[in-house]
This record gives C-alpha cells, sequence and structure tokens, in this order.
C-alpha cells in the first residue's frame, strides 16, 4: 500500500473507533415535554338531531340513470384523504339507496390521484357523461383550481368536501361550493392553538402546493411578530437538512409545516432526530393515521389543527362508517364528504333531478348537517366555520375541540 | 424579491460549516455509488444506467432486513453492537440483492447484445429499458410512497466544532467511503480478478489473446458493482430513511456518475474525490440558491462543464493504467 | 473506435455485414409492402397518402367500435394526445433516427415550448400577453436556442455521454421550473389561451375538453413538417445525416462537417419539441411542473424506437401507440411504463431497427435507380449484373 493510503486508512479506523466509544453512553433524553399545557381531549360528539339524513323520507322517486360523481385521489402519495371522503359519500349513498327502493342513485368514481394535471381527463369524462348531475370532489385545492372552468361550463354542480385554498371562490364560478371552512379560517387558529399551548415563537414551513402556500401565506399573516422565521420545501423533497438548520439556529417553540403528511412526516421525524424539542403543528393535509406510522415516535410532540369535525367522535356515524371502510375508523374530512354528498341526494330527492335545478337546490340549502350547518353565501363559501384542533396520544390522533 | 434566481450568501456564510459535513456526507454515498459506474465503464465503455436501480434494489433488500429485524421509525432500544450486528446482516442482505440485480441487468439486457455486436446505441437503449422496467416491478409491487422509514441508530452529535454540530452518520458514512476505496484499490491492484479487469479495460482483445476469460471478468465487475452498491445502500438508507422508493436510485445515480466523470471516469481514486467534490458542490450550491433542488441542477451544471472542459475527470481515466 | 460496440471493433463490422446480406437474402414481412408502396408511381404515392390524410381528419369524429379508448377515455382527446405524441416522435426520430444522437432529455424542448406558451397568455403571468397562435412559432425559436445552447458544448462528445447529459438538461428544465419562483413551480399556469373561434352556444371552439379541434390543429402541422422533413431527408443535409449517424469517424474522413449537422438536427428536433409542448399546453390548459419528468422522455424515446428509427412514418406510428396503448387498455395503465421499458429491452435484443426500420437506401433518384436494376434482373444475360446489385 502507498504511504498516503496506509494514513488515510488508520486516520478513517482511529476516528471511527473514537466516534464508536462516544456513542456507547446512551441514554436517550426523555422527551421533556412538561412545560407544554395539556389540552383536554374530546371524548365523543352527539349527532345534531335535527341533521338531514341520506335516507330522507324514503319516498324518493327517481329514474335509474340518475348518477352522482366522486372525482378525486383514490391512488397517489396523498390517496388516504380522498379515500377518507370516499367512504363518507359512499356510506351517504348507501343509505340513500336502502331506504328509497324507488330511487337509487349511482356513484361513480373518477381517479385523479390528486394531481391537477391528471384532473383535467377524468373531469372531462365526468361533465360529459350526461347522466351525472352532481360532483363531490375535487378533495384537492390544485385540482379543484385547475379544473373549476370546466365544471362551469358544463353548468354541473360540485361540493369539495376538503379544499381550502380560499381564492377558488374567487373565480365567479356558480358551480362550486365548499363544504369546508377555507385556509383564510384556518391559518388564524394556528397561532390560537400556539397560544394555548404556550408557544411564542413560531416557525412556518411551507411546500410547494397550492395548499401550502396559501395556508402558510394566511397563517404567517394572523401570526405578525410571533414568526420565528420561514423556510420553503418542495414535495417529493426527502432531505430537509438545510431547513433544520436554519430551524435549530432560529430556536422557535414550534414549527408549523404547511402541506401534506407525505413530506411532513419524514419532515418531523428528522427535525427530532436532529434534537428539536418544541412542537410541531399541522394541518389538515398532515393530519392522517399515515403521520403517525411514518414519523414513529417523533410523532407525539405534534398537534393539527382541521376544519373537519372529529367524524370517530361521532358514535352512529363511526358505526355506519366502519361497515363501508373494512373496518377503518373515520379519516379527515369523512363527515364532511358524508355531508355534501346529503346534501346532493337530499336535493334528487326533492325533485331536482338535472344539473341545472340541482344547482340551484344547492345554492339555496340551508340546512344541519352531521359536522355543521349548512348554508352557502353567492360566492361559494360556509357561513358557519368551526376549526378543530387534535393531537397526538398514544399513537393515535384524538381531538381537543374547537379553537375558539 | 427577485422572480428568477436570487443567491442568498448570507445563508451560505451562515451556516457554511454544516454544510460542509452534509456536503461531505452526502458526498461519501455519491463515491460509492460512483464506485460502481467506474468500474462497468473502465471495463466496458459504458454507462450502466441500470446501476441505479440495482443501488435502489439494494436498499430495499436493507429496509426489509431491518424491518423484520424489528427497526422502524423510532429509534431502537438496543445496545451499539446488536446494533451493529444487526447492520452488517443488513448490509449482507443489501449486497446479494444489489449483486443479483446486476447479474440479471447483464445477462439479460447486455450479453444477447454482446454475442450480436450490436452498436453502442443499442446497448444504451437497452440499458435504460431495463432500469425502467426495474424501477416499475418496484412500482407495481410497493407503490408510489416511500417504505416507512426505519431509524437505525440514535444520531448523537459527535463533535462540537465552534458551534457546528458533527453527528456520528456523517462521520461513519464518509471513513466508510475512503475504507472502500482502499479496499477496491488495492483489489484491483494486487488479486488475479483485479489485474484481469485491469487487462480487459486497457485493451480487451490483447487481454483474450493472454489468456483472460473475458466473459467471466464482465460478469465480475457486474456484481463487483453491484456489491460496492449494496455497502452504498446502507448509508443511503441511513442519512436520508425516507428515501427508499422507487425512483430513489435515479437522481443519485446521476450524481454519482457525474462524481465518477469529475473525479476521472475509471479511477478508483477519482471516484472517492469526485464524490466528495461534488457533494460539497451540491450542498454548497443548495444553500446559495435556496432550495434543495438546486443540489440536482448544480450536479448537472458540473458534469457539463467537466465534459467540455476536461472530459477526462480531475485524475484522468485509466483503469487499465498501473500507477494510478 | 467510436460508434463501434464496447467491444470489438472487428466482431462489430462482420455483425453489420452479415445483417446486411440477410436482408438482402431472406427479405422480411413487410418487404413485399415496401416494394409495392416503392414501385407506385409518384401519382398513385400521393393518391393513397390523400385518403390517409382524410382518414386521419375524420378519426375523432367516428368512435370506432374496438378501437375507441371509451368509455373509459374520451376519444377525441386521446386522438389529440396521440396526434402529440405523434408530432413529438417526429421530432425526436430526426435526432436520434436521423443523426444517431441519443437524446433522452427531449421532454426539456417540450416543457420549455409548454412554458414559452403559458408564459405569454396565462394571465397567472407578467410577460405581454399576445395570441395564442403566436406562441406556436415562438415557442419552436426559444427551443431551437435551447437546443443550439445546449449543442454547442455537447454535441462533441461520445454517445454514452451525450446521452446522460441531455439526460440531465431535461431534468434541470424541469428542476427549474420547480424553483425558479417566476416559472411557479407546482402551482402552476392556468387558462392558457387557445386559437380563436367561438361555438354557437358562446363555449370556444378550442375548448380543453374538445379533442377534435386540437387533433385537427396538431395533424396540419404535422402534414406540413412532413413535407418539409422530406424534402430536407431527400436533400444533402439528410444524406449527411446519414453518413454521420452510420459512421461518424468515417464522415469526418470524408469531408462532411458533422458538428454543424448534428446541431442542426438538434435544432430542428428542438423546435418540433417546443411546438409540440406549445400545443398540449394550450389543449390541457394548464401547466407546471409535474408534467416534464424523464419518463415522458422515455416514452418519446419508445416510440421513436418503437415505429423505427430514421422513417417518420414509423415515428408517427410509433407515437400515436405510445399514446394510445394506455388509453385504450386502462387496466393496464399504471404498468405502462413497466411495459414500455420491457419493449425497449426486448426490441433492442430482438428488432432495433423498430417496426417500420428503413434499411440503408438510395434517397434521391431512387426509382429511376430501382427501375433500372428491376429491368437488368429481368434480362436473362444478366447474371453477373443481378449479382452486382445484389451485394
Amino acid at each position: 500500500m502507498s504511504r498516503s493510503t496506509k494514513a488515510l486508512a488508520a486516520v478513517a479506523a482511529l476516528t471511527l473507533a473514537l466516534a464508536g466509544c462516544a456513542n456507547n453512553d446512551d441514554g436517550g433524553s426523555d422527551n421533556d415535554n412538561s412545560s407544554t399545557p395539556e389540552l383536554e381531549v374530546q371524548t365523543s360528539i352527539d349527532a345534531p338531531d335535527d341533521a338531514v339524513s341520506p335516507a330522507g323520507d324514503g319516498k324518493a322517486e327517481c329514474p335509474a340513470t340518475t348518477t352522482l360523481a366522486y372525482i378525486g385521489a383514490e391512488t397517489g402519495p396523498n390517496a388516504q384523504l380522498g379515500i377518507n371522503i370516499l367512504n363518507g359519500i359512499q356510506l351517504a349513498v348507501n343509505e340513500h339507496n336502502e331506504a328509497n327502493a324507488n330511487c337509487q342513485v349511482k356513484l361513480r368514481k373518477f381517479d385523479t390521484e390528486g394531481d391537477p394535471n391528471k384532473a383535467t381527463g377524468p373531469v372531462t369524462q365526468a361533465t360529459n357523461d350526461e347522466n351525472i348531475i352532481g360532483v363531490i370532489g375535487l378533495p384537492f385545492s390544485g385540482e379543484s383550481k385547475a379544473t373549476g372552468n370546466i365544471f362551469e361550463q358544463a353548468g354541473l354542480v360540485h361540493i369539495t368536501p376538503s379544499a381550502t385554498n380560499p381564492l377558488l371562490t374567487t373565480n365567479g364560478w356558480t358551480t362550486f361550493f365548499r363544504g369546508l371552512g377555507n385556509d383564510n379560517v384556518q391559518g388564524p387558529a394556528v397561532p390560537v392553538l400556539a397560544e394555548k399551548l404556550d408557544a411564542d415563537k413560531v416557525y412556518v414551513v411551507q411546500d410547494d402546493s397550492d395548499y401550502g402556500i396559501g395556508l402558510a401565506t394566511s397563517t404567517t399573516e394572523a401570526l405578525g411578530d410571533r414568526l420565528a422565521g420561514s423556510d420553503k420545501v418542495t414535495t417529493g423533497q426527502k432531505d430537509f437538512s438545510a431547513t433544520i438548520s436554519k430551524i435549530l439556529s432560529a430556536k422557535p417553540d414550534a414549527v408549523f409545516y404547511s402541506g401534506y403528511y407525505a413530506e411532513g412526516a419524514p419532515f418531523n421525524q428528522q427535525l427530532v432526530s436532529k434534537g428539536y424539542e418544541g412542537i410541531f403543528i399541522g394541518p389538515d393535509g398532515v393530519k392522517d393515521d399515515q403521520f403517525i406510522q411514518q414519523a414513529g415516535d417523533a410523532s407525539g410532540n405534534a398537534y393539527f389543527t382541521c376544519p373537519c369535525v372529529p367524524g370517530e367522535l361521532i358514535t352512529s356515524f363511526a358505526d355506519a362508517y366502519k361497515k363501508v371502510s373494512n373496518g377503518a375508523a373515520p379519516g379527515t374530512y369523512s363527515v364532511e364528504g358524508y355531508d355534501a354528498a346529503t346534501v346532493l341526494l337530499a336535493g334528487i330527492d326533492a325533485g331536482n333531478q338535472d344539473r341545472a335545478k340541482l344547482k340551484e337546490w344547492v345554492k339555496s340549502y340551508d340546512a344541519q348537517g352531521l359536522g355543521k350547518a349548512l348554508k352557502w353565501d353567492e360566492t361559494g363559501e360556509l357561513s358557519e366555520l368551526p376549526v378543530y384542533g387534535y393531537k397526538v396520544q398514544d399513537g393515535k390522533i384524538v381531538s381537543v375541540g374547537v379553537i375558539e | 424579491m427577485n422572480q428568477w434566481i436570487t443567491f442568498d450568501w448570507e445563508a451560505l456564510g451562515a451556516n457554511f460549516w454544516s454544510a460542509t459535513v452534509d456536503g461531505l456526507t452526502f458526498g461519501g454515498i455519491y463515491a460509492l455509488v460512483a464506485l460502481g459506474y467506474t468500474l462497468v465503464y473502465g471495463v466496458l465503455n459504458l454507462i450502466n444506467f441500470a446501476h441505479s436501480e440495482v443501488f435502489i434494489v439494494g436498499a430495499y433488500a436493507i429496509v426489509f432486513t431491518l424491518t423484520s429485524l424489528g427497526f422502524g421509525p423510532s429509534v431502537p432500544n438496543l445496545a451499539w453492537y446488536a446494533i451493529a450486528a444487526n447492520l452488517l446482516l443488513a448490509v449482507i442482505f443489501g449486497m446479494l440483492a444489489a449483486a443479483i440485480t446486476a447479474f440479471i441487468v447483464e445477462r439479460v439486457a447486455y450479453k444477447p447484445l454482446r454475442a450480436k455486436g450490436a452498436p453502442r446505441l443499442v446497448f444504451l437503449i437497452s440499458a435504460i429499458g431495463m432500469s425502467f422496467v426495474i424501477q416499475y416491478l418496484i412500482f407495481v409491487w410497493r407503490g408510489p410512497n416511500p417504505e416507512p422509514s426505519v431509524i437505525m441508530f440514535k444520531n448523537e452529535a459527535i463533535f462540537d466544532i465552534g458551534g457546528t454540530l458533527i453527528y456520528f452518520d456523517s462521520i461513519l458514512i464518509v471513513t466508510a467511503a475512503i475504507l472502500m476505496m482502499v479496499v477496491v484499490d488495492q483489489f484491483i491492484r494486487r488479486t488475479k480478478l483485479g489485474r484481469g479487469i485491469r487487462a480487459v479495460a486497457q485493451d480487451p482483445d490483447t487481454a483474450t489473446l493472454m489468456g483472460v476469460n473475458r466473459e467471466r471478468i464482465i460478469i465480475s465487475t457486474f456484481v463487483i458493482g453491484g456489491l460496492l452498491a449494496g455497502v452504498a445502500a446502507l448509508f443511503y438508507v441511513m442519512k436520508v430513511p425516507s428515501g427508499v422508493l422507487y425512483m430513489g436510485g435515479f437522481l443519485l445515480g446521476i450524481k454519482a456518475f457525474t462524481a465518477a466523470v469529475l473525479g476521472g471516469i475509471g479511477n478508483v481514486r477519482g471516484a472517492l474525490l469526485g464524490g466528495l467534490l461534488l457533494g460539497l458542490i451540491g450542498n454548497y450550491g443548495q444553500i446559495l440558491l435556496g432550495s434543495a433542488q438546486w443540489t440536482d441542477v448544480v450536479c448537472f451544471v458540473v458534469l457539463i462543464i467537466v465534459l467540455m472542459v476536461r472530459p477526462e475527470g480531475i485524475l484522468g481515466s485509466n483503469l487499465g493504467k498501473v500507477r494510478a | 473506435m467510436s460508434t463501434g460496440t464496447p467491444m470489438g471493433g472487428a466482431s462489430e463490422s462482420q455483425a453489420r455485414a452479415d445483417e446486411l446480406v440477410d436482408e438482402i437474402t431472406k427479405p422480411s414481412r413487410l418487404r413485399g409492402l415496401s416494394d409495392w408502396w416503392n414501385h407506385l408511381p409518384r401519382v398513385g404515392q400521393w393518391g393513397f397518402l390523400l385518403i390517409a390524410v382524410a382518414a386521419a381528419f375524420a378519426l375523432p369524429l367516428v368512435n370506432i367500435p374496438l378501437v375507441t379508448t371509451e368509455p373509459g377515455n374520451n376519444w377525441p382527446l386521446a386522438c389529440a394526445e396521440m396526434a402529440r405524441y405523434a408530432l413529438v416522435a417526429i421530432g425526436l426520430n430526426v435526432v436520434v433516427g436521423q443523426a444517431g444522437l441519443l437524446d433522452l432529455g427531449y421532454v426539456g424542448f417540450f416543457a420549455v415550448g409548454a412554458y414559452v406558451a403559458a408564459l405569454w397568455t396565462s394571465p397567472d403571468s407578467t410577460m405581454v400577453h399576445i395570441p395564442y397562435l403566436l406562441t406556436l412559432p415562438l415557442a419552436a425559436m426559444v427551443t431551437v436556442v435551447f437546443g443550439v445552447l445546449l449543442g454547442i458544448p455537447t454535441l462533441r462528445l461520445r454517445g454514452d455521454y451525450l446521452a446522460i447529459v441531455t439526460l440531465g438538461f431535461g431534468e434541470i428544465i424541469r428542476l427549474l421550473a420547480t424553483i425558479i419562483p417566476a416559472l411557479k413551480g407546482q402551482v402552476g399556469f392556468q387558462q392558457i389561451g387557445r386559437p380563436p373561434g367561438e361555438n354557437a352556444d358562446g363555449n370556444p371552439v378550442f375548448a380543453n375538453s374538445e379533442g377534435a379541434p386540437w387533433y385537427w390543429l396538431t395533424i396540419t402541422v404535422i402534414i406540413v413538417v412532413m413535407i418539409a422533413l422530406g424534402n430536407l431527408e431527400r436533400s444533402r443535409v439528410g444524406r449527411n445525416w446519414i453518413a454521420l449517424r452510420e459512421d461518424e469517424d468515417a464522415a469526418e474522413i470524408m469531408g462532411v462537417p458533422t458538428f454543424r449537422y448534428k446541431l442542426w438536427a438538434f435544432g430542428i428536433g428542438a423546435a418540433l419539441g417546443g411546438s409540440a409542448g406549445a400545443i398540449a399546453a394550450g389543449q390541457i390548459g394548464f401547466v407546471n411542473n409535474q408534467r416534464f419528468d424523464v419518463q415522458m422522455s422515455i416514452m418519446f424515446l419508445v416510440a421513436v424506437v418503437l415505429g423505427g428509427q430514421g422513417n417518420k412514418f414509423g415515428a408517427i406510428i410509433g407515437g400515436a401507440l405510445v399514446a394510445y396503448i394506455p388509453l385504450r387498455f386502462t387496466a393496464i395503465a399504471e404498468y405502462k411504463y413497466l411495459i414500455f421499458g420491457a419493449v425497449l429491452v426486448v426490441l433492442m435484443i430482438f428488432r432495433p431497427q423498430g417496426l417500420f426500420g428503413k434499411r440503408p437506401h438510395l434517397l434521391t433518384f431512387e426509382r429511376r435507380a430501382h427501375k433500372r436494376i428491376a429491368n437488368l434482373a429481368d434480362a436473362p444475360t444478366s447474371a453477373p449484373a443481378a449479382k452486382e446489385a445484389g451485394q
């Protein structure tokens, strides 16, 4: 061996030995969260008595070709969010069809993978099918934005159970209705939650999706001078070392990740492994069991905001849902999907069996849904907009009630 | 704000040393993968596009092994020698899986073409086809999402140099890269198989005349490349635990190839130098320009510049030469 | 040793000579068809082509059972996509098939064209707005500039290096689209412009969900391009391309300015890719960074390789097939990359010249030469002449 090679090898071996010894004193430092206030866990929610049921009065009649459609992610990196909604819709349709023998509404599904590029095709397919008179979708903000015009041109009403970008209702679309609070409502809820947890300085990390950018803007504004710093990441990114270094030097009390769980989970996990001991807050796009699975023990520091009702706490809904979902508990936006489908089904039962009439029906709708009161203004936004808080406890996501 | 390209010198200055450490760490991984590219190129004069998939198959094998041994997204509660033993087992499986994949690629995609004397273009297209086939076999089997992360050990900060923490995994990876380079270098120079590889790289026809079995050498080169990729995969899973997905090898493979070219294609020491250097450049670029994806752009630009200005690389390409 | 196999120049030449002999002594099944075609008088060829063109124009209006992609995918939209792929394949064929340059980053040109259309017509962009149809030539010009910029430093490189550099270029374009804020990453550009025209009911003729008008636009562009390329192929440029594809070193020695012609091919290929990108942007109406990935480059490559390198008609068919199969067989659509990857490997091993690969043939005065040789071959005393002609 040449001398330089020998020297290199010796140095390498020595360093390794030293490092190995250094690593020998183990001892995971306990996660010292004793300073964070405990938020009380919500245990159940009563279903409102006057909630409209998809079964209706059982006497509805409609042509056999009546079809509703779900257009959204069934596969793809964030598919779980779509599947949760689809199951809620399927439950509503099943309840309706069981009760109404003379009105069997079909449900067609179109998969967009949550990708705005792939959404145009399925939406065009759906609008070209004359039998489809109402759509529940699209779940993601980016794809909703990309396809809104097609719905508008076809006069086909669509209620989104989860797309939260506020700009969606500023396009003058008469066919677009949003079944939940948008990010102008969710953004300000983040500082409120942080305050409840005694987190003064918040660091905001946003991804590059429509949803992530919109929500981060809204949150940053609401934080004002409590903002400790901000940084950007991109979807598909795997290693967040650069951002994490910046966070660790800014030393915030809480980190808010504005994006989806596919990146949020590894991000949180890397954050914790580099020694971060504060709180992690994620929005509805991160709130999913997948987050806990992928982030592992690190997810113990996580809290979530979500304009979604914790469906798993409404016992009647949860039990019925499990039959449709092969035993899985209701997930994020399952209730919203269910409510949106109920609105359309109620419209069909009331005799609105073409696109124009169903659109009018939704416009003038004013009744109680399972999750919240449903009444839309001229732009398609709801009036009642609760934002719930959630936290991770014992490896599960539990609700801590509405964030006031 | 400038809407096109911004240079954030401040961030680079503030994070310079941690960027250096991270850059060297990634560079170590590039170097390990680059060794595989450089060997095959030296012998066959062919870019093995499927090498990145050989690498990711190794990574999958490692993840599966560790998962079945009980590792997961949480820090394992084991003593360091138990972890080391588990990792050793995992890397053995990784190397095996990668080597077998490399063997299959060679037999299926390259050998029939060699027998027919096909032109280079055809080899390249076939290589890309194989790369795709493997990627999408994995995709069909495991879906588009990365495997759940596997944490190997609690990553302690070992040294603290003026505010910059140097973590254990960085030290481990860079050390491993250096060691592997030494091992491969010695192998090429001292062993009979290594001499055969050098002979075929230098002049295949004469080598055959001198009694070297060309087919055996070629297969051996591929298999060795696969073994090295398996080792690289271990460190990849260590550093980027959420990066084991069907296309995880692709960009890394291109960067590794760039590293090999930068250092000198066919030159084993060049692979190490090129890898570390590229890791540094890429990481600085990322911090300077603001987004993680700039690493990839910077690496490609480096590739183009190197090929234009000094295609034989920094140390010169010379698998055949006796003296490095 | 430049274009030789990675191992051994002598055996490779022998293999090629064997292949040529095989082709002449054992005609393939398609040979009869191509012979018939070549013997048809010019007028006859044009006649057939006109009928083919008419059929092509009528295609989206007819829902041919079994062939149609309905009910899974809208048929006119599928036709539009097939036509786009065909245009791209023609462009890539100029680079890969004619000039023999393996370009793995062709999607980069496609992306540049799409972004040009987006930046100059979308309300989301801050640039000045121009009518959509003007963006087609603009896209072609901008892409040519990119192509030349990329080509100048890299076209002197050898085959595999060029391949990986072009791969890098394709990725750079995609990454730049992600990280440069002005290109709006994943959010992208909405409401890309369209050619003018309105229907009776107020909806635009070239709506995003109407496949047929876009298809006709693309077909028209394809026809114009084919005529232009055909002339180019029969000219000195085409002959030089063939020379440099077959054996670059020999071509250099014979005085062919290889670098210049490679640049030509690259530029033309780029222009076609850019135009196809602009058309795609208009039809889909939305451009972001998610669709210009390396998988698409490989799909384009499969189209050219499948159809037959060097054969523009083959490229059209290859492109149409690559687009058609996942749309028609939606059950296997998620396996499409796997299938096409395997197709590449299998093709390279068993039929590297693709479905309609052209064997080398005379480009100018071919028919007259054919006729003379055919006459000679029929004459009884032509044994030695026939041997010469057949070799």
